[in-house]
């Protein structure tokens, strides 16, 4: 038996990679579920539930995919040009930890605020990345080492700040920064719910990283230079220049998350205020074979897990740890099915 | 004469593709069989199968009479064939000898008898007039000796048949025609050989039968003393093909100009103290063994490395620290050495990869967005002005064969009526229809005025091609040589290193 590369994919293929990667992923997880004494499909039944069932629970859905879109279009714009981002979580932190800092103190009309502490989010999850960017450039370090062991050391900077400078004296003692100005709070998309504007925002980002990467000039070096890093230094496309785009690009995205989810739902920082946002980006990026409009239907359905999870354990009883582990198959049978994409099996 | 091997109606398919069909073919003991084809009319296709590499889908293999067990090498070794192939299959932190044996002992063998092993070595380099030291490592031989090592690998093997594909792709002119008299010298000991080629010339000297495939059809088989050249030619290609002749005409001004440069990389010398002159209408070729500094010089003139020292002056201006956007707009055009690892972007449409150079330029951009219009409108001119086929503005460039990969390539370059051209290795792995396309129109550029700068290791197309020729041997450049004075004997020793001692005759 062996592996033989394939002339062209077709579409079809490409389209119904990541369905049946998300089926295996949740067969795979049915074992466990079973395991744990319950009917899988009652289980996925809660889920759905959980997730689609009522306004609040679409909402809830809606509210966690808004970070999931930004950090996963982070992920797929940095691995579309070979930048093995692995520290949205450090970025998403250093953004979120940004925008409280300078929304607290601010004083400027509301909308100018909103847009000026979005800038500063995405100027500090931007910064953070373009230190391993510059490593790898100038020293040939490994981005994947750098950026993933920066998240550990944003989280403990993030906490001594909130236990420090930044701490919110109103807070009785719990562990969590200065609120961002109430003036500068995203409003409701949906009344007396959690759902905020933010997510237009993360959609409209969508939008412009799909047509940065398709339609401009940045986006076509940047694709050949990922595809074809010689043939790209060959026709004058210079890569150092390349990957700092790219990074700055990508720690921006990571940042917005951050920035956009202190404004739309904490408030504050707090070192539990992620779930992982910025490891799911990663997920969400492979699940859309890096394709802008994938990320936010990726985003979609990795929220649903984990918003769906937490229901399902309140009705079965099954630990909604559960969901990490969906999460995670679906990233590794995901990579089983981009090879079957890319390949067919010959005897 | 009887047949010591005996290929009778293989057929093997690749999914749809369909790699040999209905192919049968003898071997006589002591002949020298040429198996002569284009790139992809499936030579190596059949020999994998005879080797029992792959296994055909219909059809047997019998080596004196024995039919072999299909895929399975070894019976292929234990029956006497054996096979060099195109790439070497060598150790180089290993001594020859280990090399030699490497794979021919029993693993359940407790330790190894070296000691007859070198015995046996040396009585088959002797037999057989192929010197080697056998505790030479192989990392410190040259590409020549390196193959020698891997013929003696076959025959310690007790090889009678052997099979070489394609055995002079790496060796300079002098050591394939050494090579090939060795070979003679073999089949009188008893051996019987095939060997795989798309050089023409070298069928004709050194085959005493040859056997051409074509679409993985055998098309024809010739006793080599009853055919042309350019009977092989046309039957290879399936029609006529004449490759353009270069027609006299007054050179100009310079235009390229290398003054004493020396590249240094990493400590190590790459280029040394070459110069030369490309001037307007004129294509000066520069040949060599592969690995003698070709490298260097393709990177220097498509602006990926600057000179350590001296200066490369285009139209009179230093160019030498441009990178290739600079150096593209001052007016050189590049056709890389390897097309699929530089050329092009594979998985990039062909439109996207036609403009790939020029992408920030006034005509394909705007404001930083992409002018899609205006650079498929040139993607389908190149297409249709360089004949390329099979290929629309948007498919993915990786899906053309090498030749329209190629023209197109060469599109991109002559878009813009470039003032000096390099052409690195324009044809290698092309089939002769594509080599006269290519050759077309470099002389059509050079007739309109561009100055060409012709890296190229077939002499023949060097010499075709080129008003003057100068010599790369260890980073060094010979004095040029007018392509009239140039004979197979003088390249043959210039590309050795010997070219002091003549300007001192």
């Amino acid at each position: 038996m062996r592996l033989e590369r394939r002339e062209t994919v077709p579409l079809t293929l490409v389209a119904t990679a990541p369905l049946a990667a998300v089926v295996a992923a949740l067969v795979l997880a049915a074992g466990l579920i079973a395991a744990a004494g319950v009917n899988p499909l009652a289980a996925y039944g809660e889920m759905l539930r959980g997730a689609f069932g009522s306004r609040l629970s679409l909402t809830e859905m809606l509210t966690r995919a808004t970070p999931l879109i930004l950090t996963g279009l982070a992920a797929a714009v940095a691995f579309r040009a070979r930048l093995w981002n692995i520290g949205g979580e450090g970025q998403f932190f250093m953004g979120a930890l940004a925008t409280a800092w300078i929304g607290h103190s601010l004083a400027l009309p509301g909308l100018l605020g909103m847009a000026v502490l979005m800038i500063c989010g995405m100027a500090a999850g931007a910064l953070l990345l373009a230190g391993p960017a510059f490593l790898r450039l100038r020293f040939g370090v490994d981005e994947v080492v750098t950026t993933l062991l920066l998240n550990f050391i944003v989280i403990l900077f993030v906490g001594l700040m909130i236990e420090g400078p930044l701490r919110d004296p109103l807070a009785f003692g719990w562990p969590q920064s200065v609120p961002v100005d109430s003036a500068y709070r995203l409003a409701d998309l949906v009344p007396r719910t959690r759902l905020h504007m933010g997510l237009l925002v993360a959609l409209a980002a969508a939008g412009v990283v799909w047509l940065v990467l398709t339609r401009t000039v940045f986006g076509v070096e940047t694709r050949a230079a990922g595809l074809n890093a010689r043939a790209a230094a060959f026709a004058g496309i210079s890569l150092p220049r390349t990957i700092m785009g790219v990074a700055l690009l990508s720690g921006a995205l990571a940042g917005l998350a951050g920035a956009i989810e202190v404004m739309g739902v904490t408030g504050g920082v707090t070192t539990t205020m992620s779930p992982g946002f910025g490891y799911a980006g990663i997920v969400v990026a492979m699940l859309a074979a890096l394709h802008p409009a994938g990320v936010v239907a990726a985003a979609v359905f990795v929220a649903t897990v984990f918003v769906g999870a937490d229901a399902m354990s309140r009705a079965t009883g099954v630990p909604s740890f559960i969901a990490d582990v969906i999460v995670a198959l679906s990233l590794l049978t995901m990579l089983v099915a981009l090879l079957f994409t890319t390949y067919r099996v010959r005897r | 004469m009887t047949p010591v091997l005996e290929l009778s109606h293989i057929t093997k398919r690749f999914g749809p593709l369909v790699a040999n069909e209905d192919v049968s073919l003898r071997l006589g003991q002591g002949e020298i069989l040429a198996l002569l084809g284009e790139n992809g009319a499936g030579k190596t296709t059949l020999m994998n199968i005879l080797f029992g590499h792959y296994e055909a889908d219909e059809g047997e293999v019998r080596v004196f009479g024995e039919t072999l067990p299909a895929g399975k090498p070894r019976a292929a070794i234990a029956a006497g064939v054996g096979m060099v192939h195109q790439h070497f299959t060598l150790a180089g932190n290993l001594s020859v000898l280990d090399n030699v044996m490497l794979g021919s002992e029993r693993l359940s063998r407790i330790g190894s008898d070296r000691r007859a092993a070198r015995k046996k070595l040396m009585a088959i380099s002797e037999r057989f007039g192929l010197p080697v030291d056998p505790d030479a490592r192989v990392s410190k031989l040259s590409v020549g000796e390196r193959q020698r090592v891997e013929i003696l690998k076959a025959l310690y093997r007790d090889a009678r048949v052997l099979i070489l594909d394609e055995p002079t792709a790496v060796l300079a002119r002098p050591e394939a025609e050494r090579l090939f008299e060795t070979l003679r010298g073999m089949t009188q000991d008893g051996l019987s050989l095939i060997f795989i080629s798309h050089k023409l010339h070298e069928v004709m000297a050194a085959s005493d039968r040859v056997a051409v495939l074509r679409g993985g059809r055998m098309v024809a088989e010739r006793a080599t003393s009853e055919t042309s050249s350019s009977e092989l030619a046309e039957l290879m290609v399936g029609r006529k093909v004449q490759r353009p002749v270069r027609q006299d005409h007054a050179i100009g001004a310079p235009v390229l100009q290398a003054e004493r440069i020396t590249i240094v990389e990493e400590g190590e010398t790459r280029l040394e103290d070459i110069s030369f002159t490309v001037n307007e209408g004129e294509i000066l070729g520069i040949v060599g063994v592969s690995g003698n500094g070709q490298g260097a010089l393709g990177a220097l003139l498509s602006g990926l490395m600057a000179p350590t020292s001296g200066a490369l002056r285009l139209n009179g201006a230093d160019v030498g620290q441009l990178g290739p956007r600079g150096l593209i707009a001052a007016g050189a055009a590049r056709v890389p050495e390897d097309r699929h690892a530089e050329g092009a972007v594979g998985e990039m449409t062909v439109w996207e990869n036609a403009i790939l150079e020029r992408l920030r330029s006034a005509a394909f951009s705007r404001f930083g967005f992409v002018r899609r219009a205006e650079a498929k409108a040139h993607a389908r001119e190149l297409i249709q002005r360089f004949d390329v086929r099979g290929a629309g503005p948007d498919t993915r460039i990786r899906l053309l064969s090498g030749g329209n990969m190629q023209k197109l390539i060469l599109g991109r370059c002559l878009a813009t009526g470039p003032r000096f051209l390099l052409a690195n290795q324009p044809t290698r792995g092309l089939d002769e229809g594509a080599i006269a396309a290519v050759h077309e129109e470099l002389l059509a550029a050079r007739a309109e005025g561009a100055a060409i700068l012709l890296i190229s290791e077939e002499l023949e197309e060097a010499v075709q091609l080129s008003d003057r020729i100068q010599a790369i041997v260890k980073g060094r450049l010979s004095e040029p040589v007018a392509a009239g004075e140039a004979d197979a004997r003088r390249l043959g020793l210039m590309m050795a290193g010997v070219w002091d001692t003549q300007d001192a005759a």
